[in-house]
């Protein structure tokens, strides 16, 4: 008996793994969906292989039209303070500077707040009218569009910071590195939040359970079971929403200043790699200052792939976690 | 290999289905480039379209970007503020001419508390941009404004951040009055700022000037008339403080032009005239014989061309652009009555 159905097992491997194409599908133990299940596969299967190739052709654009800027400046691109259109000397130093500074700035204003956001809607109000009304608020945050947050930047924080400025007696900008931080903060919260908060209400409620039983409070849980469990997931939360803030152009370009030098302070006006592309790529007409922008490019792209495989392999750890 | 090729047939078929064969229509011109005259530009290539029947789309993607799908063959014609340079026009695949279309000026908008009139010279303008003069009561500022009291605040230039033709106007003229300027900064549509913040666009300079007080900056002149923004008078080169406006711009192209109007009429010597200020062009292919274009597509560019300099110029005004004097209008007529199709001239 038990043979007999391993070798109807066996049988019935054998026909779907050899795949012989469409054309002799009335074959298939009567099977008549085969041919649309044949031509359903292909299609996810295009479909996911064209991503992949998609990626790939950006990378080679890139790299390919910025090798006049890689040949002219070499090494020295990354070195360089001096971004001169003019008389065509290239450095992209102030502006991976500035994408840092206001990345992790930004990163680092926000991350008390999503971390608290996420906490309270995984942990303490899992359900419920206002928690409802918070989920789908910081939803509709993630869904503004950029150039609003940039009005919103340009015409109330610009006349809040420069009010600060003056308490502080620095120069009154308004714009620069700060500001821009502040904007980008609001902008990453929800992308730090929603995966902080599906990651914590996953958390299986019998360790929890055993925290309080050896009579834990509240708070102990959080911090000695809660956090702790989370990790990898708020980690690749983070890294996620660092992704978003290095790659932000619009919101930035209205309140960053838009100077090419290297940011001084706090709340010195800088630019960041995305604004300037966005900036001068229409007017660029010389060949190296193209080929400089699009390096720029390269770079950013390097950038942004490092933190999403970063967060990948927090969340493959998570999920490694979860299951052992 | 065969799983491989059936993968790649029925990938083929896929992509096949949305990609359309280019058909070129014979009554149908592309033309890209320039955002500055694109109010223009929209209103004339509209009334062409009814009185002609002719289409033509022009996307305002910016001069580099123009000078680019035009070197790349993909538009008919490219629109530009700032003329090609020697080394541009060798880069060229095929000899180009520019024709101008009409006149923009650029002025400074600034936002001074208590201040509602500002009076300009050469030396204070690049005194400011090159961050030398720092606040507004200095003494080179009191001096050419006197009935106004200046106050004792921090200047903060804001310029343009994305690549213009409006700061290539400005940086034109700057060069022109300062070799401090010309040496360090130079002309061009993006630049190495000396000092200031950038923004993006004429809104975007005009929305920083009015958030910060004490702050100067550079914007198009139909941009601060249509939206009421008050701008200084400069002193120009016969020293006289000049009011900007359409006349005034008009005036300052009344100096000697070039047969290839490749030129800066910025610090113009004309009495009267506004000395920051500029031409914009549309740039075609002198031989309009190439990538088998027909004919009737080179002898309809052309008829744009001779209408966009004549009939078309009565747009101008309207529009707040300044249309091209006489002079200007003659050295298109023969710049365009040497566009040629086989060598041979598509109009005479």
């Amino acid at each position: 008996m038990a043979l007999k159905k391993t070798s109807k097992k066996q049988e019935i491997k054998k026909v779907f793994s050899k795949d012989p194409g469409p054309w002799n599908f009335y074959s298939r133990a009567g099977n008549k969906y085969f041919l649309m299940d044949w031509i359903f596969k292909k299609i996810l299967f295009i479909s996911g292989v064209s991503i992949f190739f998609l990626v790939l052709m950006i990378f080679i654009f890139l790299v390919l039209n910025s090798m006049p800027s890689i040949k002219e400046f070499g090494f020295r691109f990354f070195l360089s303070k001096s971004w001169d259109p003019v008389f065509e000397k290239f450095g992209a130093l102030p502006f991976i500077a500035g994408t840092i500074f206001t990345s992790f700035l930004a990163l680092l204003i926000s991350l008390p707040f999503s971390l608290s956001i996420s906490l309270y809607l995984g942990e303490f109000s899992k359900s419920g009218f206002f928690s409802g009304f918070l989920k789908n608020s910081i939803e509709l945050l993630a869904g503004v569009p950029s150039v609003v947050y940039g009005f919103f930047g340009m015409f109330v924080l610009i006349p809040i910071v420069r009010y600060l400025e003056i308490k502080f007696n620095i120069e009154p900008y308004g714009v620069g590195i700060f500001t821009s931080s502040i904007i980008l903060s609001i902008m990453i919260i929800p992308f730090s939040a929603s995966l902080g908060r599906e990651v914590i209400e996953l958390i299986p409620q019998d360790i929890k359970e055993a925290g309080y039983s050896l009579g834990s409070t509240r708070y102990e849980v959080i911090k000695r079971i809660v956090l702790p469990y989370a990790k990898s997931g708020i980690t690749a939360g983070i890294l996620m929403a660092l992704g978003r803030a290095i790659g932000e152009t619009m919101a930035v370009t209205m309140v960053i200043g838009n100077s090419n030098v290297m940011p001084k302070g706090l709340f010195s006006p800088a630019n960041t790699m995305a604004s300037l592309i966005a900036n001068e790529f229409t007017e660029a007409v010389s060949r190296i200052h193209l080929s400089s922008l699009i390096e720029i490019g390269l770079v950013l792209f390097i950038i942004s792939a490092v933190f999403s495989i970063m967060g990948k392999i927090f969340i493959h750890k998570f999920s490694i976690t979860e299951n052992g | 290999m065969k799983k491989l090729l059936k993968l790649a047939v029925s990938a083929l078929a896929v992509i096949s289905m949305f990609v359309q064969p280019l058909k070129a229509s014979s009554v149908e011109l592309i033309g890209a480039g320039a955002t500055f005259p694109y109010p223009l530009y929209s209103k004339m290539f509209d009334v062409y379209n009814k009185e002609h029947g002719i289409k033509i789309n022009y996307s305002a993607i910016g001069s580099g970007g123009g000078i680019r799908q035009l070197m790349a063959k993909t538009v008919d014609f490219g629109g530009t503020d700032a003329f090609l340079t020697d080394k541009e026009i060798r880069e060229m695949p095929g000899s180009a001419v520019h024709i101008p279309t009409c006149i923009g000026a650029v002025v400074f908008a600034f936002n001074v508390p208590g201040v509602s009139e500002l009076n300009l010279t050469p030396d204070v303008i690049a005194g400011i941009f090159l961050g030398k003069i720092k606040k507004w009561s200095a003494p080179e500022i009191r001096k050419i404004n006197q009935n106004v009291k200046m106050p004792d605040i921090n200047i903060v230039v804001i310029h343009r951040s994305d690549g213009s033709g409006t700061t290539f106007i400005f940086s034109d003229y700057v060069s022109k009055i300062s070799n401090e300027w010309k040496n360090s900064v130079g002309t061009g549509t993006s630049l190495k700022w000396p000092c200031g913040l950038g923004a993006k666009g004429n809104p975007g300079v005009a929305g920083l000037i009015k958030q910060i007080p004490g702050s100067i900056g550079y914007v198009e002149l139909i941009y601060a008339l249509s939206n009421k923004i008050p701008f200084a008078c400069v002193q120009n080169k016969s020293g006289i403080f000049i009011k900007p406006s359409l006349l005034n711009t008009s005036i300052a192209a009344n100096v000697e032009l070039p047969d290839d109007m490749r030129v800066s009429i910025t610090n113009t010597n004309e009495k009267n005239g506004y000395p920051i200020c500029g031409f914009t062009w549309i740039i075609v292919y002198k031989e309009q014989n190439y990538d088998n274009r027909p004919f009737e597509k080179a002898k309809e560019l052309v008829n744009l061309l001779w209408w966009i300099t004549h009939q078309g110029q009565r747009y101008t005004e309207a529009l707040h652009y300044a249309s091209l004097p006489k002079e200007a209008v003659v050295k298109a007529e023969r710049i365009i009555q040497s566009i040629t199709y086989n060598g041979k001239p598509i109009i005479k």
